[in-house]
């Protein structure tokens, strides 16, 4: 009995030990950091546009572009409570290997694309295009 | 090293009591739904670079600048803001074990859910209804492709959540509703993740020169 008792109390603390390894802990304090940060990392890049403070495009959008970074991030770890450690390691493994794939597919296409397009003649119009041999 | 016990019941049986948890099916339900999440991840990947791609040929017809309303846009990147945060209230309910407040919170994450598709379909049908639905424009169709996609997601994340409501209400914080309740709050954050992308991507660099 008393052995099933201690392998009991072995079991709860197993259990206890694994919720925090494996998912982690919901604080409210996570929770309402994460959302102050989103707020104001939301609230910069839409009053940047609406009120056009940026005025060289390029400039603007890789401004809009690192917030949206930086909030990804502070969604990932505030709200989806992703660390090294959370499924043993597996969890970040396969986002790093998804955010490659994401890089690769992004980057590519508009690189592809982009050469293609500006290797078009650049003067032809349809009319020129209903004529071609 | 192994952690099994064995023990002999009165009547001479043996058991063996297994203390190393080798059965936590939540584990890996949490495990496969993060990679489900990660897949999808994918999808939104190729419609962005479609939508990178094709986002600035207009065939002659409305810009991105001429058709977002920024402050509607503005409004619904808030509601669903608002729709994750209540979800964590929901989660640490749950952790307390409040069934009554998991309820209450989980269907105002709905109603922020269901506001933001309402706006988004107003959204959609001033577009088709000005002539300017995703036949009109290489922009358009990508446009119509990313952003539907992700009501979509928006759209079954709201059955699913009303679902769980029922299940929860009818049985109670098991642990199965548990694990399901976790496996909601990763795909409802991961659509707020996905809608990142989109405001910034689609809308603020869409009304960009």
């Amino acid at each position: 009995m008393s052995q099933l008792q201690m392998s009991e109390n072995h079991h709860i603390e197993h259990d206890s030990h694994h919720e925090e390894g494996g998912h982690a802990h919901a604080t409210l304090r996570g929770y309402l950091t994460g959302f102050i940060l989103s707020v104001i990392l939301t609230a910069i890049p839409f009053w940047l546009i609406m009120n056009k403070s940026v005025t060289n495009p390029a400039t603007a959008a890789a401004v809009i572009l690192a917030f949206a970074a930086v909030q990804i991030l502070v969604h990932m770890i505030y709200f989806l409570h992703m660390n090294t450690k959370s499924e043993g390691g597996w969890n970040m493994l396969a986002l790093i290997f998804t955010l490659v794939l994401v890089v690769i597919t992004l980057a590519g296409s508009m690189w592809v694309m982009h050469h293609m397009n500006a290797n078009m003649m650049p003067a032809m119009s349809t009319h020129d295009m209903r004529n071609m041999p | 090293m192994s952690d099994a016990i064995a023990t002999t019941l009165p009547d001479g049986k043996p058991v063996f009591l297994d203390t190393e948890a080798r059965h936590h099916p939540e584990n890996g339900t949490l495990l496969g739904f993060w990679l489900y999440l990660m897949s999808d991840c994918l999808i939104f990947a190729c419609l962005f670079a479609t939508y990178g791609v094709l986002g600035r040929n207009y065939a002659g017809g409305p810009t991105g600048a001429e058709l977002f309303e920024l402050p509607l846009v503005a409004v619904n990147t808030a509601l669903l803001l608002l729709s994750s945060i209540t979800y964590g209230f929901a989660m640490i309910s749950m952790q307390n074990r409040k069934t009554g407040a998991v309820l209450a919170w989980l269907a105002v994450t709905g109603l922020f859910g269901a506001g933001f598709l309402g706006i988004e379909l107003y959204e959609f049908s001033h577009l088709i209804h000005e002539g300017n639905g995703p036949q009109r424009s290489g922009f358009l169709s990508s446009f119509f492709a990313l952003v539907g996609t992700h009501g979509l997601h928006v759209t079954f994340g709201i059955v699913w959540l009303v679902t769980l409501m029922a299940q929860v209400a009818k049985k109670g914080l098991t642990a199965a509703n548990q694990r399901r309740l976790f496996c909601l709050s990763m795909f409802w954050h991961f659509l707020d993740v996905v809608w990142i992308g989109v405001f910034t991507f689609v809308y603020l660099m869409g009304v960009l020169p």
